[in-house]
């Protein structure tokens, strides 16, 4: 199976002590197997898809301590823990004996490490259950082979091999070395573990990984990284992004105690995609004395092309574009003759701004080059983009950079993003020592990818009986790609796919139009992305048509859902794009729609009583490829203050490895769309972010959270393919709470944020 | 020269005295359990004891440390078993975990001055510290379960 080099270098090292990393050992080219799975996913369409050779992922200690390799990069998913949790109970170790080591930027060797579209246990659950199964394998033939006995006579359980007949044992430390030199096994010839019998998946019984380490902080995050001899620096950048420096005095900063260096730092120009946006750079012996050095930095800039971007006219420009046709990007029916004959016609308009990612841990990287050769240790979601990205800017090759891979101190889509890293690489180079960048709050909420703004207008036409017959959705918004091409007007297939041209509803004449929408600032990805408009309008929508007509929210929902299928969108969507999977594993499944609308609403208890000045709201949608129902209990006071008694959310995410984590990303998702709903917003004024801090950028805080927050996680067995559960908890929150609001007060919210609008309710 | 008590043991700085407390434990010492996350005071995550009273050490200066006995998230307790850091496990309470260390140290010296507090109590004290990723509701549970003997 590996050639006598691989072989001999895994003898000494793969399935041997800890001291050597895995990571080490494969230093000839890998004989990667790639992952059959028995769903087909889009995993294989990534960069570099999936890897399930046991002897990149495993190693087994003479004491037993099994380590295995987490390839996705931590940022509170919990993706460290529940992958190799996979593995150990696929390969029957025991979780008390694992220890779980961060892979460096390496695709090739570890298969693809973005750490983004709530992907992983989508596309690594088969090929961690792959791995497990042939390590298990492997064991369990070299303790046939150590006793002599038929391989069918032997099982491994607990950490040991058993010999069925003589009840005779050997644990898997003392395996290691036999079990190395073991092939391993064909694939096709792996026996996976009966659902009924695994340990650990399913269950949600194990705390996270870093949990001792972050309660008693010891967790390594990318701010917490220390080399010798490392300088601080802090950088002042452009006030408008595609902006420069035309000139600057450092003589004030080099005055400040602790202050050493002055530095240019190089930008690119518009759009400048993931490279630094340029600036001044203050190099210091503490971080402290950098930001005050930057403090006392005098520097002329050149505003660039973007100097006029505000928000008020912006967003005036967006509803204008709403109001006219765009590019069709969906069509069934003929919606203009079908609106011509409705009965009535309802228009909703709806708006939502610009977002900050505000990850509590800013973006901050460490960097070391010397001699052609590039290290840095950050807390990247693309570790390998990172890598290739430093590569191109230094001129070397990626084979001379190494991308260590920290926590995250939350992620959220800015740290797929590597600017910052880039930074710390060419500083380093400059200063000719190891330097760690550090992005101050103010820095990360004015030179954020921030989240796009969007214009979102749907008019829905009904017939005498109160049904619709007719959708139109035009949604505009600065598209993600215009970071990467300058001119780019139009959404990419990826975001028309978030919610405006997937509608799954059964209404005869539907049209999606995507009028243009140019870009001022970079527009990146965040949480959930897209989905957060489209589902906020379309939700709202369904919620304004029920009041228009008289009916109960829900009933109305699961009439526009309409009966149990799969909603086959394909013919009237060009390049229809279902979160990079093949729609055959993953389809339109209207009949899950339902069912979490059904779940949610029994365990939530739709339609309960409620005090007055509360209301309930429910909102639902399916992203990355997941479903999810939220019911939004809210009680509005005179004066306009919010509270929420109860959150209740059902997802459908398939199969699932890790129920706990399932839980807190859907309790956390309520926090993030409670902030998005009743602050979130970053406007531009002469180009220049006008929020800077916590202070005016606000984010939920723990005495405005729900009281009770339920999730409902909808069992499957192990035929439904894994979906996403990182993202898709946010979408449905805001609308629920709006529809809540509306139930509560009669005050529609068709604006985010909230802010003082409930202040004249 | 100002010398502070960090975890017990005494330190000297000769250089800024405007200095933020925060880059000095985490720079300058190497303690890099308490978290920048905001400058200003705003979100919490930098947060010590000082004199066992939660502060921001963002905004706390060298020259406002002087003489004074400062706790960072590594001092807590030695084995890092303090009924807060204890319950913080049993409640599985961290996502990203990056705010965590403030959230612990403002929640231990909220009960160490009150040892019982109500559900409005803590979400009164706990409301200084952010959590990006949501987990106030673990938080909260956490709290009480420490109080109530984790």
């Amino acid at each position: 199976m590996f050639d006598n080099r691989i072989e001999n270098v895994s003898r000494r090292g793969v399935l041997r002590g800890l001291g050597v990393t895995a990571g080490l050992v494969l230093a000839v080219p890998v004989m990667s197997r790639r992952g059959m799975a028995a769903y087909s996913t889009g995993a294989d369409k990534m960069p570099h898809g999936t890897v399930n050779d046991p002897k990149v992922f495993v190693s087994i200690a003479p004491d037993g301590v099994v380590t295995i390799i987490a390839a996705r990069s931590e940022m509170g998913t919990g993706v460290r823990t529940s992958l190799p949790m996979i593995v150990a109970d696929e390969m029957e170790a025991n979780w008390e004996m694992v220890k779980v080591q961060q892979a460096p930027g390496d695709e090739v060797k570890y298969g693809n490490q973005d750490t983004d579209g709530s992907r992983s246990t989508r596309h690594f659950l088969i090929p961690m259950r792959q791995i497990g199964a042939s390590a298990r394998t492997m064991l369990e033939a070299a303790a046939a082979k150590r006793w002599n006995v038929p391989v069918s006579e032997v099982k491994a359980a607990h950490h040991e091999v058993i010999h069925v007949g003589s009840g005779q044992k050997l644990g898997y430390g003392d395996l290691a070395d036999d079990a190395a030199a073991q092939p391993v096994p064909d694939v096709a010839t792996l026996r996976l573990k009966d659902p009924k019998d695994f340990r650990y998946m399913g269950k949600g019984q194990i705390g996270i990984v870093d949990l001792h380490d972050i309660t008693t902080g010891r967790a390594m995050y990318g701010i917490d990284t220390r080399l010798p001899g490392m300088k601080y620096a802090v950088i002042a950048r452009p006030p408008v992004t595609g902006g420069k420096v035309v000139s600057f005095d450092p003589s004030d900063a080099l005055k400040v105690s602790g202050v050493e260096q002055v530095i240019q730092v190089q930008g690119w120009p518009w759009p400048s995609k993931f490279q630094p946006l340029g600036g001044v750079a203050v190099i210091a012996r503490n971080t402290g004395a950098a930001i005050k050095g930057r403090d006392a930095l005098k520097i002329v800039w050149d505003d660039g092309p973007n100097a006029s971007y505000d928000s008020v006219a912006y967003r005036k420009e967006l509803e204008d574009a709403s109001r006219k046709p765009g590019e069709v990007v969906r069509n069934n029916g003929d919606v203009d003759s079908a609106m011509k004959s409705a009965a009535k016609v309802i228009v909703g308009e709806y708006y939502l701004p610009h977002l900050a990612h505000a990850s509590m841990e800013t973006p901050v990287a460490t960097a070391q080059v010397a001699d052609g050769k590039a290290e840095v240790w950050a807390p990247v979601q693309s570790p390998q983009g990172t890598r290739d990205d430093i590569a191109k800017t230094l001129g070397i090759s990626p084979e001379n950079v190494t991308v260590n891979v920290t926590l995250l101190g939350g992620g959220f889509g800015r740290k797929s993003k590597c600017d910052f890293v880039l930074e710390a690489v060419l500083l380093s180079k400059a200063v000719g020592a190891p330097v760690k960048v550090q992005w101050t709050r103010e820095d990360d909420i004015h030179n954020d990818f921030v989240h796009t703004v969007s214009a979102e207008r749907i008019e829905a036409g009904l017939d005498k009986s109160g049904k619709v017959i007719a959708w139109r959705h035009r949604s505009v918004a600065p598209t993600i790609m215009s970071t990467f091409a300058a001119g780019a007007k139009h959404q990419a297939p990826f975001e028309l796919g978030m919610g405006l041209v997937d509608l799954p509803f059964d209404i005869p004449n539907i049209r999606c139009e995507n009028p243009e929408a140019a870009a001022y600032t970079r527009i990146g990805w965040f949480r959930s992305v897209s989905n957060i408009p489209r589902a906020f309008a379309v939700q709202t929508m369904v919620a304004e048509i029920a009041h228009a007509t008289g009916r109960d929210q829900k009933e109305m929902l699961l009439e526009l859902i309409g009966p149990a299928r799969i909603v086959d969108i394909g013919p009237t969507v060009k390049d229809f794009w279902d979160y990079g999977e093949p729609v055959g594993s993953y389809p339109i499944d209207a009949g899950r729609l339902r069912r979490v609308v059904e779940l949610v609403a029994e365990r939530g208890q739709w339609g309960r009583q409620v005090p007055k000045g509360h209301g309930l709201g429910i909102a639902v949608h399916r992203s990355f490829v997941s479903y999810i129902a939220t019911i939004v209990e809210v009680a509005v006071d005179g004066k306009g203050k919010l509270t929420i008694p109860r959150v209740d959310t059902a997802i459908d995410c398939g199969t699932f490895v890790n129920p706990e984590r399932i839980q807190s990303q859907v309790e956390g998702a309520a926090i993030m769309g409670l902030s998005l709903a009743k602050y979130g917003e970053i406007t531009f004024k002469n180009g220049r972010v006008v929020q800077k801090n916590f202070d005016d950028f606000k984010l939920a805080r723990i005495d405005e959270g729900p009281m009770v927050t339920n999730i409902h996680i909808m069992p499957n067995g192990p035929d439904v393919p894994p979906s996403g559960a990182g993202e898709p908890g946010l979408p449905p929150f805001a609308p629920a709470l709006c529809n809540a609001i509306f139930a509560a007060t009669g005050k529609r919210i068709r604006s985010l944020p909230i802010g003082k609008q409930l202040q004249s309710a | 020269m100002i010398t502070l008590v960090v975890n017990g043991r005494e330190q000297h700085w000769d250089g800024d005295p405007s200095l933020p407390l925060l880059w000095f434990i985490r720079d300058e010492m190497g303690l890099t359990g308490t978290k920048f996350g905001c400058g200003h005071g705003f979100c919490g995550s930098c947060t010590v004891h000082l004199e066992g009273i939660a502060v921001r050490s963002c905004s706390t200066t060298l020259a406002e440390a002087a003489g004074k006995r400062i706790t960072t998230i590594e001092g807590l307790d030695p084995a890092g078993n303090h009924p807060v850091q204890k319950a913080w496990r049993e409640v599985n309470v961290p996502q990203c975990g990056y705010c965590q260390s403030g959230q612990i140290m403002q929640a231990s010296s909220l009960i160490a001055r009150n040892p019982h507090p109500s559900h409005e109590e803590i979400r009164e004290a706990m409301a200084g510290n952010i959590c990006r990723c949501g987990c106030y509701q673990r938080i909260e549970t956490a709290v009480h379960l420490a109080t109530t003997g984790a």
